[in-house]
């Protein structure tokens, strides 16, 4: 693998976690993000679950996309057999870590189910399809990195926001605010301070 | 025609899918512990935490696998822990069944503010301000932290001073361990008398900050035929075990502070 591969695979990695941050740029995956991050342990076990899910479901979905939609001339099936196949995969894994590695499911196992069908999963999938496309021939490789890159965003930002969030509950909130409104206002400010990381990833390493 | 081949492609992948967790679920099923699911179906289920473990989940399993002794549960009693033992074929004992008293009564009336308190309304963080507002620095602070974390909603606060209703108690303990002041405390359902003061201070200083403090007098100490009761720190103190519930301790108090109570009945002096 030559330099200018590994620079380029660096970019994919920085933008998409910072710029092209899923939860925090592309507002998916919000419902974990909400739901998950009380504490930084939850949001961490979370995060780590969704790296994890989306490097098997692009693993999955990039070659059916390319062996089977794309053949077919049935590419307008995407969402709806990715949805099918993300949501037995995220089941058989959970199926198959209680077997195998039980320690593994107790610290996931809670998670799993909350991310079968996952709209930031469902999200990372299609997206490398658009953006890499299936014809490339680093385009598999492109496709599994850009999904670490988005899953470590994905957790970047739970855990930004989760520490956030003790220190919301710790403070005077007026009456009106309190609860998921404050949340919702310290998620826009997160969300605005991220539009500042666009533009400076392409320089990043010239 | 192309519809048809989404329809196939469609359905195919969905019955590969499904075929595989049916096989999956088969061969990778993991077998369940019988036991503890029959131990979580005699637990209460209101997840207390008072058995020390996270919730009745957590506590079955402990049970089911001999790392916990089956009498832990409070709230259950002596009819979960029977219901245990007919489960694990075991014998099973438990003490009497406990609820929780608030052992202060500085009310307002009886207990002088030193400063207006004003900040955030928790009794952790009035206590951490000079002790909190009162006076007495071992009394009820009455901002209901205790409120807030019963799980049955047996406590009430009036003129700032905590009270438990001993009939809707489960003595889960969960109130005696958010008490930033101890004034909580587990007694006996079946307790005649109980001591509704904390203050340790001598008398005429515990006088002083409270009117319904216990001044240490001896004068219960002296009156027990049983050696039920003794003054430490300055407090009267007693001995459930050798109490025999005469209650003439509570008759010879010149300040009130040693109770005759009936918990059963909600009565809490």
């Amino acid at each position: 693998m030559n330099m200018e591969m590994v620079k380029t695979l660096i970019i994919i990695i920085m933008s998409s976690v910072l710029v092209d941050n899923y939860v925090l740029s592309r507002f998916l995956g919000i419902c974990p993000f909400l739901g998950v991050s009380k504490k930084v342990n939850q949001s961490v076990g979370m995060g780590v679950s969704v790296i994890f899910v989306m490097l098997v479901a692009t693993a999955v979905t990039w070659p059916i996309q390319a062996y089977i939609l794309n053949p077919l001339k049935m590419g307008y099936m995407q969402t709806i057999v990715f949805i099918l196949v993300i949501a037995a995969l995220v089941q058989f894994i959970e199926i198959f870590l209680k077997k195998f590695i039980p320690a593994l499911h107790k610290s996931l196992g809670v998670y799993l189910p909350l991310i079968t069908t996952n709209c930031a999963v469902l999200g990372v999938t299609i997206n490398n399809i658009t953006d890499y496309g299936v014809e490339d021939s680093n385009a598999f490789l492109f496709s599994m990195v850009s999904s670490l890159g988005c899953g470590l965003g994905f957790l970047f930002a739970m855990v930004l926001f989760s520490g956030m969030r003790s220190r919301i509950e710790e403070s005077d909130v007026p009456e009106s605010f309190k609860g998921l409104p404050v949340t919702l206002v310290a998620a826009s400010f997160i969300s605005m301070a991220f539009f500042g990381f666009a533009g400076i990833v392409e320089n990043l390493l010239a | 025609m192309e519809i048809l081949t989404a329809l196939l492609v469609v359905a195919a992948v969905g019955l590969l899918a499904g075929i595989l967790l049916a096989v999956a679920s088969h061969f990778f099923a993991v077998p369940e512990n019988e036991t503890a699911k029959k131990v979580r179906e005699c637990l209460p289920g209101a997840n207390c935490g008072a058995c020390g473990f996270a919730g009745c989940d957590s506590y079955a399993e402990a049970v089911a696998e001999g790392k916990a002794e089956a009498n832990l549960c409070i709230p259950g009693g002596p009819d979960v822990a029977g219901q245990l033992s007919d489960v694990l074929g075991v014998e099973v004992s438990v003490g009497p069944a406990k609820v929780a008293y608030v052992n202060c009564s500085g009310d307002c009336s009886a207990n002088a503010q030193k400063v207006a308190y004003d900040g955030v309304q928790s009794c952790k963080a009035a206590a951490m301000l000079y002790g909190g507002p009162f006076s007495c620095k071992f009394g009820c602070i009455g901002l209901g932290d205790c409120v807030a974390e019963c799980p049955v909603g047996a406590i009430s606060v009036k003129d700032d001073l905590a009270r438990i209703d001993p009939k809707i108690c489960i003595a889960c303990g969960k109130c005696v361990k958010t008490c930033p002041k101890g004034v909580i405390s587990l007694v006996g359902e079946d307790v005649v008398v109980a001591v509704t003061c904390s203050n340790k201070e001598k008398g005429a200083v515990a006088r002083k900050h409270c009117m319904n403090a216990c001044l240490g007098c001896k004068k219960c100490e002296k009156t027990c035929q049983h050696d039920a009761i003794k003054v430490v720190d300055n407090l009267a103190v007693i001995d459930y075990d050798k109490c025999e519930d005469c209650g003439e301790c509570a008759k010879v108090c010149p300040t009130g502070r040693l109770k005759i109570v009936d918990m059963k009945n909600g009565v809490i002096g």
